[in-house]
């Protein structure tokens, strides 16, 4: 009898070939994902109400973007030849794609649109600053100096236009996500052509949260008071686009349960079992039934502005944790059944490895790391406190 | 050519070495009209064999032959399997088959006295599928089907990112603990290129794995499946698998 298997595996299939910093993946870009389609909402769809999170929401995509592609780095058995991934892709690999649709992502949606949004703010700094920040300010105006209000203009129509390319970009980056998963006929728990959909409806949700966070910490530090129209407005997406994912994945669970195909019992005893705590108790009772009743008590009935504030951050915070274990639950669950319906088998999540806790803790921190420095670098405030000094246009 | 030397065959050299040999079979040929020699018979024709493999179900006594055979012929690490045999133990009235495969049956299955339920041994292997889950999703093409239809990875190239493993419906892949790229098995190209068989094949008492080739007309293959009823595992994934059993039983994972 092998320790940590129950019935019968595949001899192949005993040990777990995505771990921890596959988790991290998907919960990375979605947080990128979720973050830019909020930006979006001020942009594109003219809800003046999140305007003091639209610069915080791109912050925070990039921040996490440019991490993204590391848990991947670091799993792979030769990171070396990664770049092969660019040079020489397999065109009917989903996985293949990846670098593409990050790249769009990065440089043709993201980075633009700051730089867009910044250039004006950034040529002031460029000005005003001295020694090695203006040598910097100087690097990121791109030699474009020019901010007459004509100029403004065209920045503010060109980023429109990036915005509204960046939607569906944003879509393709996390619901591309899920079909790497979703299109492996081979496992019946990724197997479902909902698995981009639910991918990228709880990237939106966990995206939204973090954003509410950051915004929430960053007035704190700040002392500075909360725009509670902005607050509200946000939680209030959060509510709609939660209540869509969790409708999503329940219609997934109820199809699966009176379907019931082959894969089922061997399904639900995991469910039963293995997953229960990641599963049950903390995905869909702790991080999204809670989560969702707060929100929606919210909705209903007028609670004061500390209750509220209250309320949102164990909302986020709870949301976070929630969809964290359900990217923990597709990809480790996914692992954890034998493909002969016949066994389970265990998973522990090392330590001091390549693929284990620690660095998953450092690639969990880079990303906060990564959004101070953008923060002191493009400040995403209206105003910067003290000085009156009025920033952006 | 040692054994080692033809294992570690990468994409390019195979496909290098097609096309030498083709070049050397016309080649031949022209010499074969000027000085009237015989053409050279060693010369390997890839688009001449399209390779798969028959597995008698009845015939399996579950002595692990093939699978020792097997790690010691491609160096199998330890706790990983190119091949392995299952014993499965059907009661009427469960709904589920018991099943073992204690070590990949490297030392074969321990004795079990039960007479009141149907047990028999189940050989797997890589399936060498046609149109292969695992060749689909790599995202550098470092696995593929050769022209002679083995499914083969390029060690020099694979990026161990590990999404084959997962794609592969038949749990046959792994990745290899020292070198850090996936490895499967290979129907032994380094033997079946050189005119022999797989190891597995050649090791087997009692003839219930045969090496076979589609292509080749005068292959028992042909007869076999028209006498025999087979089944492919697991056919519902359409992956045109290669590894054809004979009278699988349907609680066959």
């Amino acid at each position: 009898m092998i320790p940590g298997v129950e019935g019968f595996m595949y001899p192949n299939e005993v040990e777990l070939q995505w771990s921890l910093l596959i988790v991290l993946y998907p919960y990375i870009t979605g947080l990128v994902a979720g973050a830019f389609i909020l930006a979006s909402l001020e942009r594109v769809f003219k809800v003046e109400a999140v305007r003091p999170t639209y610069r915080l929401a791109l912050l925070t995509a990039l921040a996490f973007l440019l991490v993204a592609p590391l848990p991947l780095q670091l799993h792979l058995g030769h990171p070396e030849r990664s770049m092969e991934m660019y040079l020489t892709p397999h065109t009917s690999s989903a996985m293949a794609m990846f670098g593409f649709v990050y790249l769009w992502y990065l440089t043709v949606v993201l980075l633009l649109e700051i730089w867009l949004e910044y250039r004006a703010d950034i040529v002031r700094l460029a000005q005003s600053t001295t020694g090695f920040t203006r040598l910097v300010y100087k690097i990121l105006t791109l030699g474009s100096e020019n901010v007459s209000p004509r100029a403004r203009m065209i920045d503010d129509r060109v980023g429109y236009t990036v915005t509204v390319i960046g939607i569906p970009s944003a879509f393709l980056l996390h619901g591309y996500v899920g079909f790497i998963f979703g299109s492996v006929k081979a496992n019946p728990w990724w197997s479902t052509p909902l698995m981009p959909i639910v991918f990228l409806f709880s990237a939106m949700v966990s995206g939204i949260a973090a954003v509410m966070l950051l915004y929430m910490a960053s007035m704190k530090l700040r002392k500075t008071p909360i725009d509670m129209r902005c607050l509200d407005t946000v939680a209030k997406y959060l509510f709609y686009t939660f209540v869509i994912d969790f409708s999503l994945e329940m219609l997934d669970l109820v199809h699966r349960t009176y379907e019931a195909d082959e894969s089922f019992r061997s399904l639900d005893f995991m469910v039963h079992t293995r997953l229960w705590f990641s599963q049950v108790i903390l995905q869909i009772m702790l991080g999204t039934l809670v989560p969702l009743a707060l929100l929606a008590a919210t909705q209903l009935h007028k609670f004061s502005e500390a209750a509220r504030r209250g309320m949102y951050l164990a909302a986020g915070l709870l949301t976070m944790v929630g969809i964290f274990a359900m990217r923990w639950n597709v990809v480790i669950g996914g692992q954890l059944f034998s493909k002969s319906f016949l066994g389970y088998t265990s998973f522990k999540v090392q330590f001091a490895t390549r693929e284990g806790l620690l660095p998953a803790i450092a690639l969990m921190l880079l990303p906060f790391a990564i959004f101070v420095v953008l923060v002191k670098l493009l400040p995403p405030w209206e105003k910067t406190p003290g000085t009156g000094e009025a920033m952006g246009d | 050519m040692s054994v080692e030397g033809t294992m570690d065959i990468s994409r390019r050299n195979l496909f290098a070495a097609g096309g030498k040999l083709l070049i050397l079979a016309s080649v031949g040929a022209t010499l074969e009209q000027i000085t009237g020699a015989a053409p050279p018979e060693e010369a390997y024709r890839m688009a001449d064999h399209w390779w798969g493999m028959l597995i008698d179900i009845d015939k399996c006594i579950g002595c692990g032959n093939c699978v020792r055979a097997c790690a010691n012929e491609n160096h199998v690490p330890a706790g990983f399997f190119r091949t392995w045999v299952e014993r499965y133990q059907v009661e009427e009235g469960r709904r589920q088959p018991h099943v073992d495969s204690p070590n990949g049956a490297i030392d074969g299955f321990p004795p079990t006295t039960r007479t009141d339920l149907k047990s028999f041994f189940v050989p797997k292997l890589c399936n060498q599928c046609a149109d292969s889950p695992c060749v689909q999703v790599c995202p550098v093409g470092a696995t593929f089907v050769s022209p002679d239809g083995v499914v083969l990875v390029d060690e020099s190239y694979c990026l161990g990112c590990r999404y084959c493993i997962q794609a592969c419906p038949y749990g046959c892949r792994y990745l290899h603990p020292a070198k850090h790229t996936v490895d499967k098995c290979t129907l032994c190209y380094h033997r079946i290129t050189q005119g022999l068989t797989t190891a597995c094949c050649e090791s087997c008492p009692t003839g219930a794995r045969q090496l076979v080739d589609f292509k080749n007309p005068r292959d028992p293959v042909h007869e076999f499946l028209r006498q025999n009823k087979v089944q492919v595992l697991k056919p519902y994934m359409a992956t045109e698998a290669k590894v054809y059993y004979k009278d699988l039983d349907g609680s066959v994972r």
